[in-house]
C-alpha cells in the first residue's frame, strides 16, 4: 500500500468503472514470459504458432492476465490501500493477443461486501475486462480486490 | 497428453515443485505486479503479509510451466512408446483460483491436478472439455493454491 493511499474501501462506488492502459506487448516480451512460463509453440514461435488453432504468434493467457494485474497496478491500485486479492471467481480468454496489440483494461466495480470479522477492510468485486486496440474483449474476468478502509479516530 | 476418451474423472498426475526465491519473486513483481509487498523485504515486513511474498499471477504462471513440462514428458513417453499424444486446444479460460495462503520467499510449493469434470464439447464434436483442480501445498503441508483449470482435448474417435 503507498504511504498515503488516496483511495480506500468506502472510495468505491458500485457501477464505477474506469479504463487503464492502453501498453503494447511486443513479441520479444511475448516470446520472454513463454520461455519462462509457457513454452508452447504457439507462444513461441511464429513458424510453429501458425500450425496451432490459434493460427499465429500469440501471448500466454497468463502473461495476458499478468498484463491486467500491471496495468491496474499502475492505474488504480498504486493509489489505492489496496491487501491484495484472495480469489479470482473467473476468467475467460476470449481471443488471442498479437505481438504489438495495444492492451487497455476496463474495471467495473459490481459489488462491495463488508465481512464482519475484518472491520479494518471490505471487498471491492471488480469485473475486469482486457481490451485491443480494435475494442474486442480479449479477457473477461471477475475477482474481489481487498481494500482498508479509513482508520476512524475513535478506533485508534 | 492423453485423448479425451482415456481421461477419466479423478485421474490425479504430480505435477512437480516449484520454489519461490526472493530474487524470481521481485523479477515478476517488477514486471507485472510492484505492490511493495512483492517488492521490497522491508515494505513487507510492514504490510498485512508480514514478509516478502509472491504475487498471485506469479504462482499461476509457475504452475502453468510445471503443467507444460507434465505435458511434454508424457508426450515424449507416449511416442517412445510408439503412440501418438492427443492435440491440447487453447483454454478457454479458468474457475474459482484461490490465493488461500501468502507464498513467502524461499517456499517450496507442490503442485497436482485432478480432474472433477468431462464433457464432449457440442460445438466442436473432435474435441473434449476437462476441468482439473490443481492445488498446490507448501514444504509445511498448507494448501496454498487451488484452482480449476479448464482444457480442450484431442478426442480419440473424432
Amino acid at each position: 500500500m503507498p504511504a498515503t493511499p488516496r483511495l480506500y474501501f468506502e472510495d468505491f462506488t458500485v457501477g464505477w468503472s474506469m479504463t487503464h492502459g492502453p501498453r503494447t506487448i511486443t513479441r520479444q516480451e511475448i516470446i520472454a514470459f513463454a520461455s519462462e512460463y509457457d513454452p508452447q509453440p504457439m507462444h513461441l514461435d511464429e513458424e510453429a504458432a501458425k500450425k496451432t488453432l490459434l493460427g499465429g504468434l500469440s501471448a500466454s493467457g497468463w502473461h495476458t492476465c499478468a498484463i491486467m494485474m500491471r496495468l491496474i497496478y499502475d492505474g488504480l491500485l498504486v493509489n489505492a490501500a489496496s491487501m491484495g486479492a484472495p480469489s479470482v471467481d473467473e476468467v475467460k480468454w476470449l481471443k488471442p493477443v498479437r505481438p504489438g496489440d495495444d492492451l487497455s483494461v476496463r474495471l467495473t466495480v459490481i459489488g462491495k461486501r463488508e465481512p464482519k470479522s475484518r472491520p479494518d477492510m471490505g471487498f471491492v468485486q471488480c469485473r475486469c475486462e482486457v481490451l485491443n486496440q480494435h475494442g474486442e474483449v480479449v479477457l473477461d474476468s471477475n475477482y474481489p480486490g481487498m481494500f482498508a478502509k479509513r482508520k476512524r479516530e475513535a478506533a485508534e | 497428453m492423453k485423448f479425451f476418451d482415456d481421461i477419466q474423472i479423478g485421474d490425479r498426475r504430480d505435477l512437480g515443485k516449484h520454489t519461490f526465491s526472493a530474487e524470481e519473486i521481485k523479477r515478476f513483481a517488477r514486471s507485472y505486479d510492484p505492490q511493495p509487498f512483492h517488492m521490497d523485504e522491508e515494505a513487507a515486513r510492514h504490510s498485512h503479509f508480514g514478509a516478502l511474498c509472491a504475487s498471485g499471477w506469479h504462482s499461476t504462471a509457475a504452475c502453468m510451466r510445471l503443467i507444460v513440462d507434465y505435458h511434454k514428458r508424457l508426450a515424449a513417453e507416449m511416442i517412445a512408446r510408439g503412440e501418438r499424444p492427443a492435440k491440447i486446444g487453447p483454454s478457454p479460460g479458468f474457475k474459482n483460483l484461490k490465493w488461500l495462503k501468502p507464498i513467502y520467499a524461499g517456499d517450496s510449493v507442490v503442485f497436482a491436478s485432478e480432474v472433477i469434470e468431462t464433457r464432449a464439447s457440442a460445438s466442436r464434436p473432435q474435441w473434449g472439455i476437462v476441468h482439473m483442480r490443481t492445488t498446490g501445498t507448501n514444504q509445511k503441508g498448507e494448501r496454498v493454491y487451488e484452482i480449476e483449470n479448464i482444457a480442450f482435448i484431442e478426442r480419440r474417435s473424432a
